[in-house]
């Protein structure tokens, strides 16, 4: 049981994939400024991963090396189509504003390597396991920074007023930058810091 | 003439896929630290980008598209698995081809190709192409384009990466912080071009 605890939990603090490994980070970055995309980023994401590694890992034994690649970016993108299709007919609206990016996720770094790291040499459970942990380690950035971007840029969250902005007719001036591409960056860099500042055997020298 | 001018450079400038698109971000951040392997990387995206966006234009116009092939029937649901499936093949095609035929190039460019697979750039371009239904002039330009973009933006930051290899940061922001805040004031002069 320990060991499933710590395959699943791993990946949240001790190892996330967006913060220590760099990987993901494109699409993390760019449906960020509402909660309510990058909520469902954030699941879309976690269920291609575990489902794709639970699929890698099942039929590991019979994937020649030379074509893993194409194997493994075939069952992804099978995902990925499933889940492009299912929210274009559930959530049209939420899939019009995530755009290009739920067809991304199938070169999302995140799903890719663990298939590619873990899948290829563990069993599906295991694999399983692995992916939702790596998917929430993504989701968990993904939503701080996502939280952070709407409160202080709209004076929203999830949509609902938190802050009544100036226009209308409340107190508060939104951080129009908040909005755009380079504050994204910004508040990923300081949660690395952060991150980094209470596990600080991540520092790079 | 002049819409096609205004396509590229609206792909390096102002919808630049690095800095705007936050596309390719895992291998920007990570093939960044010297400008010479940056220029490699750069090169190489700029060619599959202008390979890949025209000919996944004309599988999906003569292929996938509603009625292509058969009256009433749509294959546009395939379209994500047949670009990412062109894509490797043309990077593929293309690392063989360069082996054969320029092997300094391949020397050069070699190492690079099989991470450009996995690039969102390179995907992403080809899924905007499909989102804003370029015809086959206009994906020529725009692969040029965002691959010049992607090219440029990557040498910016491994040249300020570069100077910054000395400076002395707070311990929690060496390496990958700093590089994510060095991208954010990128990004923010590259807001200045949205303007033209």
């Amino acid at each position: 049981m320990k060991k499933y605890y710590d395959i699943l939990f791993a990946p949240i603090f001790k190892n996330n994939p967006v913060a220590l490994q760099v990987l993901g980070i494109c699409s993390a970055l760019a449906v960020t400024t509402k909660l309510e995309t990058a909520l469902t980023m954030s699941l879309a994401v976690t269920f291609v991963t575990a489902f794709s590694c639970m699929a890698v890992s099942s039929i590991r034994k019979f994937i020649p090396d030379s074509i893993r690649m194409i194997v493994q970016m075939i069952i992804i993108a099978s995902f990925v189509i499933m889940v492009d299709l299912v929210l274009k007919a559930r959530a049209y609206e939420i899939s019009r504003q995530l755009s290009v990016f739920v067809g991304l996720i199938i070169t999302n770094c995140i799903v890719m390597g663990r298939a590619e790291a873990y899948a290829m040499k563990n069993p599906p459970v295991e694999s399983f396991l692995d992916g939702i942990g790596n998917g929430l380690g993504y989701s968990l950035v993904l939503l701080v920074v996502a939280a952070i971007r709407e409160l202080v840029g709209s004076g929203k969250l999830f949509g609902q007023t938190i802050f009544l902005t100036v226009n209308d007719g409340g107190w508060y001036q939104p951080w129009g930058i908040m909005l755009l591409a380079p504050s994204a960056f910004f508040l990923i860099g300081f949660f690395i810091w952060v991150l980094r500042t209470f596990r600080p055997e991540q520092i790079e020298e | 003439m002049e819409h096609y001018l205004s396509i590229i450079v609206r792909a390096i400038f102002i919808e630049n896929l690095a800095l705007s698109f936050f596309l390719g971000m895992c291998t920007y951040l990570a093939v960044s630290k010297r400008v010479a392997t940056a220029i490699g990387l750069g090169v190489a995206v700029v060619v599959v980008q202008t390979i890949t966006v025209p000919l996944n234009n004309l599988i999906l116009n003569y292929i996938l598209r509603e009625g292509a092939i058969l009256e009433g029937m749509s294959l546009q649901f395939l379209s994500f698995i047949s670009f990412i499936g062109v894509i490797a093949a043309m990077v593929q095609i293309l690392e063989m081809a360069l082996d054969r035929y320029f092997p300094p190039l391949y020397n050069a460019l070699g190492i690079f190709l099989p991470l450009i697979t996995v690039n969102c750039a390179i995907m992403g371009g080809s899924l905007f192409m499909e989102m804003r239904d370029y015809n086959f002039a206009e994906s020529a330009c725009y692969g040029l384009g965002s691959g010049v973009g992607w090219a440029l933006a990557i040498v910016i930051l491994a040249a300020v990466r570069e100077r910054c290899k000395y400076s002395q940061f707070p311990a929690g922001l060496r390496g990958l912080g700093i590089t994510f805040i060095t991208v954010g004031l990128i990004a923010m002069a590259f807001m200045a071009f949205s303007g033209i």
